[in-house]
């Protein structure tokens, strides 16, 4: 564990102790004074507590999403006569806004990384760099739907259409939340500096945008690799 | 610039509308003025609107149910004298009326009755049971909770402008697309479920991460009561279910209002889809809605037999076994749809499984009552009036298991008749037995006794006298949802019903005395130790009704019953416990973020029900400001300092001790 690891969760854990919350084997704890809220040794820090309800409510989305790519599964044939997902789907403008979300992911990487470091410099840039990535990828995104509008393949041409809108769109839309949000959290993080309350947002964050990648690599593969495929 | 909203849609022509519409106004406005005249606004403000204390909200969750319940009892006296005034004729409601009528029932019933109930219950119960001194979120619990209330306003903005979805109360494709609704009906129904489920989606993740992360110290999960573990599964469920909804709502949204085609009859749309996807929350939603209720029994049976509750790891197997297998029966609410024999088989085993979870249950149940000293105080008369009647919805619902069964029964009252009986007996019992049982630890005075067993007697009778006849009536081919009848045979049925929700009236009118005289005779009916039934659970050790911060100390657990234990070494050393140093206590701040939002939800959700677009996107700029606000706060807890602490604590010490002597003397 470096140092700058080992000041930050010293920042997250109740009490002040300086070890990883996360450690391996240390399922029942109260032993070294903070808890990590399993087994026996009380209610778990605040940080714990939202990082582990964030979680809880990504996978709520992730069953959100899953719900609309059955429905995509579904409805994958039910063309009416429209175009195909073969003739629409263009995969070199996919392969780029996938580049462009996952080095987003990365560069949000990097924010967390100037976070422990506690620059407000390097955090902000990098936070810069992830949001200008995602908003590129947004743009490509309704270049995209705009193209496929004005072929007479919208949403409302055909059930396979509508379920594709409706699956791209929903993860567009996070991923448009997410940039609010990272804005907001910028002007935030400016104006207050690290304080606790702050860095479990930006925590959160974090575990926002990587899984809008991971419902991005479903989409890329579930809908454009093998719609496109023959 | 309002869309399509104008003056025709007040319902000037239609008296009953009207007439209920002006009622409802003129009571809201006098509550209303009341309020004003007696001064009573800031008090409700700083006191409960803005409140983020667990108790308070689940009180008001509770006021929110019972206004519905009452809401949704009204419809279903309509539909009941309906039936019966419209053997060969037309009844005094028309088909358009009547079609609103059952469909706001159900709506009204599941959504902002029984769930706020429940989760009512759970908000307050949950945190005291596990020690603790609030939920891990407490101000998204007041966001969640004026959520709900938002989505309950809307429903019944419905019933004065405009009109209420006729589609039953999930509106099956494609009769709820707009070629077959091209009202506002279905849109009320969508944008305010929508939003009290976003509500519903957030106490599920908030209570999840308080049972799992936030416990007392002590507490590993085998001792945690059984109401914690049953609301562990109900609101796990909640977690996973509701987003389904959520996403199917938003499909038919996006047909209704953008053209797609996820349902409708044309360009590739599947109507079967719908169906499939609402049921897969929707079966699982029975159990959010029972499972909490089964855990409540649970303690009641446990507290009034004085004695442990009966198997309690096999109970947590059969929550957590229902709770799995909750989402692997949903095809068995469409038998019909012809998926073929090999998927109705499967469906039908796997109905006729999640039996022997409840199963394990009851017998655990019975068990506890066995060779208890077993008192008939008016919660455990809910509880024995479920456990009898359920266990006949029970095996009727088995029965409806049978794939070829069902193909006869399907759609008929029998179906109706099974699902009320299980979810009256189920989850309205159980919010009764909850509301008595717990009343004495949130108002800090018990309820009174007689009404309290008039009130269930009326109910059980009535009920009875409903449901039987309309499955005697449904094995004898009476449909549901009719508007008017045309059988003589089914006649003598429904007069029978029609009696019986009659007897209902009055169990409800004894609920309401019941309330009313014991507010009135409130320093008679006192609780001063905290602890009115002999209860077994943390929440009776600490007084009634709790201070704020619930505990003054996080009590230490040693085994699954931690407040008998707590009980039992006082009565041995003949003194409470005697720490006297006190630490300072960190309480959340109150905040206005959760009914500012909601009030922003409303305009959103009305705007879009009614295409004001421009007020939408208002709506979603305040909501959004809103969060900014509350984010940007400098100060989110205070702090009660300890001597403030030791203060409120001697009070609760004072009172047990006096409790002690009085044993001692008994003794």
């Amino acid at each position: 564990m470096s140092d700058a690891t080992g000041a930050f969760t010293s920042d997250i854990a109740a009490g002040g102790a300086t070890r990883d919350v996360y450690r391996p084997g240390h399922g029942h704890g109260s032993a070294h004074g903070w808890a990590t809220g399993h087994g026996q040794g009380g209610p778990a820090s605040k940080f714990v507590t939202v990082a582990y309800g964030f979680w809880i409510f990504l996978l709520s989305d992730i069953i959100m999403f899953s719900a609309f790519f059955a429905a995509y599964a579904v409805l994958a044939r039910a063309t009416a006569g429209g175009p195909t997902g073969r003739e629409l789907f263009d995969l070199t403008r996919v392969a780029v806004q996938t580049g462009l979300l996952l080095t987003s992911s990365f560069t949000g990487g990097l924010a967390t990384l100037a976070i422990h470091r506690r620059s407000m410099a390097g955090t902000q840039f990098w936070l810069l760099v992830t949001g200008l990535l995602g908003a590129a990828f947004l743009f490509l995104e309704v270049q995209e739907f705009a193209a496929m509008a004005a072929e007479q393949a919208g949403p409302s041409r055909s059930a396979f259409l509508s379920a594709f809108f409706a699956l791209v769109g929903c993860h567009g839309t996070h991923v448009s939340l997410g940039l609010l949000w990272l804005g907001t959290m910028m002007a935030q993080l400016w104006v207050k500096g690290f304080r606790p309350e702050i860095l479990r947002r930006l925590h959160c964050f974090g575990l926002f945008w990587h899984a809008l990648d991971i419902i991005w690599v479903a989409i890329f593969t579930l809908v454009y690799l093998l719609g496109a495929s023959p | 610039m309002l869309g399509k909203l104008d003056w025709s849609a007040i319902p000037f022509d239609q008296p009953i509308p009207l007439g209920a519409a002006l009622i409802v106004f003129l009571a809201a406005a006098a509550v209303l003025g009341w309020i004003t005249v007696k001064g009573y606004w800031p008090y409700l403000w700083h006191e409960w609107i803005t409140s983020v204390d667990h108790k308070r909200i689940g009180v008001m969750y509770i006021v929110l149910a019972m206004l519905m319940l009452l809401r949704g009892f009204v419809d279903a006296i309509m539909m009941r004298t309906q039936q019966v005034l419209a053997i060969h004729g037309p009844g005094y409601l028309p088909p358009e009326h009547y079609d609103q009528i059952f469909s706001a029932h159900g709506t009204i019933m599941i959504f902002f009755a029984a769930m706020p109930f429940v989760i009512g219950l759970m908000n307050f119960v949950v945190p005291l049971q596990l020690g603790i001194r609030d939920v891990a979120f407490p101000t998204l619990n007041s966001v969640s909770f004026w959520l709900t209330a938002t989505g309950a306003l809307l429903v019944n903005i419905s019933l004065v402008v405009g009109e209420f979805a006729r589609t039953g109360w999930l509106p099956y494709a494609p009769l709820s697309e707009t070629t077959y609704s091209p009202g506002v009906g279905v849109d009320y129904y969508l944008w305010s479920i929508q939003i009290s489920g976003v509500g519903t989606l957030l106490t599920g993740v908030n209570l999840v991460t308080t049972i799992l992360k936030m416990r007392a110290p002590g507490m590993g999960y085998l001792r945690m009561p059984m109401f914690c573990w049953t609301s562990l599964a109900s609101n796990l469920l909640i977690v996973a279910a509701f987003p389904i909804l959520t996403a199917t709502l938003a499909m038919l949204t996006l047909d209704r209002y953008l053209g797609f085609h996820f349902f409708t009859n044309e360009a590739g749309g599947n109507q079967m889809m719908f169906v499939n996807l609402i049921w897969a929350w929707g079966h699982p939603e029975v159990y959010i809605l029972v499972l909490p209720a089964f855990g409540l029994y649970s303690e009641i049976f446990s507290t009034f037999s004085s004695k442990p509750l009966f198997g309690y790891r096999s109970m947590v197997a059969a929550t957590l076994f229902i709770c799995v297998v909750s989402f692997m029966v949903w095809l068995h609410h469409f038998f019909t749809m012809g998926a073929g024999a090999d998927v109705n088989a499967a469906f039908g085993i796997a109905t006729s499984v999640i039996a022997v979870g409840t199963g394990v249950k009851v017998y655990n149940w019975l068990f506890t009552m066995y060779g208890g000293r077993v008192r008939f105080d008016t919660p455990m008369l809910w509880a024995l009036g479920f456990v009898t009647t359920f266990t006949i919805g029970g095996m009727t619902g088995v029965l409806l298991a049978v794939p070829p069964a069902d193909f006869m029964l399907h759609n008929s009252l029998f179906l109706v008749a099974h699902f009320h009986n299980v979810i009256i007996s189920g989850v309205l019992f159980g919010a009764f037995a909850g509301f008595t049982y717990w009343f004495p630890k949130a108002f800090g005075f018990r309820l009174h006794e007689g009404w309290g067993k008039a009130a269930f007697w009326f109910t059980l009778a009535g009920y009875m006298l409903v449901f039987v006849p309309l499955y005697i009536v449904g094995l004898l081919g009476m449909t549901r949802r009719l508007q008017h009848i045309d059988m003589d045979m089914w006649a003598p049925y429904l007069v029978v019903a029609a009696f019986g929700i009659l007897v209902m009236i009055v169990g409800a009118a004894c609920q309401i005395t019941q309330l009313v005289v014991s507010i009135r005779r409130r320093d008679e009916l006192r609780d001063e130790t905290g602890d009115p039934w002999d209860g077994r659970s943390l929440e009776w050790s600490t007084s009634s009704p709790p201070p704020v911060f619930n505990y003054a100390r996080l009590p230490q657990v040693e085994n699954e019953e931690p407040y008998w234990t707590i009980k039992q070494r006082a009565l041995e050393e003949q003194s409470p416990d005697d720490e006297e140093s006190y630490e300072p206590i960190e309480m959340p701040r109150n905040s206005p973020t959760g009914f500012v939002t909601a009030f922003f939800s409303t305009l959103v959700g009305f705007a879009l029900i009614w295409h004001i677009w421009w007020l939408a996107i208002v709506g979603f700029i305040g909501a959004y400001a809103t969060f900014v606000v509350f984010a940007w706060r400098d100060h989110g807890d205070y702090e009660i300092p300890a001597d403030e602490v030791a203060r409120i604590d001697g009070d609760r010490k004072a009172a047990q001790l006096a409790w002690l002597r009085r044993r001692e003397r008994v003794a």
